[in-house]
């Protein structure tokens, strides 16, 4: 089984690129978990350029989700809401709402924050946009407030409380992901 | 002088389904002030009358046979977040009593939507068989009910402007039969 991971974050030594890289060490077996880092790349949606071919960064993300079998979101909280590029390639990548390669994708989300809340509006609105993407949402979260005490100098997640939660919120992902399989056999 | 006139209660025998032009099903709830309505369109009706008097009535569609007037709509339908089709990929009523006092009746059952079984009961009007074009009796049957869509499953909310919920709970789902006798 394959989790794409994206990061809401563009920065290089992101706190929620780093909870992903900690997800990454919590994965059952047989699971592995593939960072996605083409956010920077895709450009403003609009809907004149969104034709065949897609652009070059539209199509690696939309080609990104389609190959993989879950999808493990980090999100940090911009103004009580999910950054702008992340919805951006959201919004790329649902169209068209109909066919999209999120549709029925399962999908978990967890976030960071330097403050105490661990990002906790953002990753609600993030469930919200997913879901009307069709997407199957995975019920849980993982809040990791105060993000900058949260990471030793290596970006390795040290809270034992948190690293059991992100490690449910994986299990639950896969455990939605292998059922959607058994649908399908 | 007084007429005592004797009220039907039985039901007329025999294996009875749906003309698929004649018959509808579908549901209404409120969105944003407004009503919101959609169809099924296939789906299978059969009414079932023993000798005996006793009967039985199923109605089955496939989530993907909703129809509503928007593509994006029907999408968002058929995800989780709703019908949840590819889980969940057909929509089923089975009864477990039927009463007819005339021209009303009532239809006891078990309804199942997004995988989730519940009790419902619906309740509407019923016509006398009545030869179609083709010979065959044909019968009306015009049922209703609403039901709280959260009691299965499907809880999707949106926040108006107002702080008012987007989309109610209630949901009317309505059935007009024309069942032509087998």
């Amino acid at each position: 089984m394959k989790v794409l991971a994206i990061s809401g974050s563009l920065r290089r030594d992101s706190h929620n690129t780093s909870l992903l890289h900690a997800a990454a060490e919590l994965l059952p077996e047989g699971v592995e978990l593939e960072l996605w880092d083409g956010l920077k790349a895709v450009p403003p949606y609009d809907e004149d350029d969104d034709i065949v071919p897609a652009p070059a960064a539209v199509a690696d993300l939309r080609a990104a989700i389609a190959g993989a079998d879950a999808i493990l979101f980090a999100t940090p909280e911009y103004n009580h809401s999910i950054p702008g590029q992340l919805k951006n390639a959201l919004d790329w990548a649902s169209r068209p709402l109909a066919t999209n390669p999120l549709r029925n994708k399962p999908v978990a989300v967890v976030g960071a924050s330097m403050g105490a809340f661990g990002a906790v509006w953002a990753q609600a609105e993030l469930r919200k946009v997913l879901g009307a993407t069709g997407a199957r949402v995975v019920d849980a979260e993982v809040a990791v407030g105060h993000a900058h005490n949260r990471f030793d100098a290596h970006g390795r997640l040290t809270d034992e409380e948190l690293r059991e939660q992100l490690a449910e919120v994986v299990q639950a992902l896969v455990t939605v992901t292998e059922a959607r399989d058994l649908v399908a056999a | 002088m007084s007429t005592l006139t004797q009220t039907q209660e039985a039901l007329p025998t025999g294996t009875w389904r749906e003309d698929p032009v004649h018959s509808h099903v579908g549901f209404e709830l409120g969105y944003s002030g407004g009503t919101f309505r959609g169809t099924f369109s296939p789906f299978q009706a059969a009414l079932q009358v023993n000798e005996d008097g006793s009967g039985s009535l199923v109605g089955e569609a496939r989530a993907d046979s909703v129809h509503v007037l928007d593509e994006n709509l029907t999408a968002h339908l058929l995800a989780p977040d709703f019908f949840d089709a590819e889980r969940a990929p057909l929509l089923r009523f089975e009864s477990t009593a039927i009463r007819r006092a005339g021209s009303d009746v009532t239809v006891a059952g078990e309804l199942t939507l997004k995988g989730v079984t519940a009790p419902v009961e619906l309740s509407g009007t019923i016509g006398e068989p009545t030869p179609g074009p083709s010979g065959a009796d044909r019968l009306p049957i015009h049922l209703e009910t609403t039901i709280d869509r959260r009691a299965f499953g499907i809880d999707w909310q949106m926040e108006l402007p107002n702080g008012e919920p987007a989309l109610a709970y209630d949901v009317k789902l309505a059935a007009d039969l024309f069942l032509v006798k087998e």
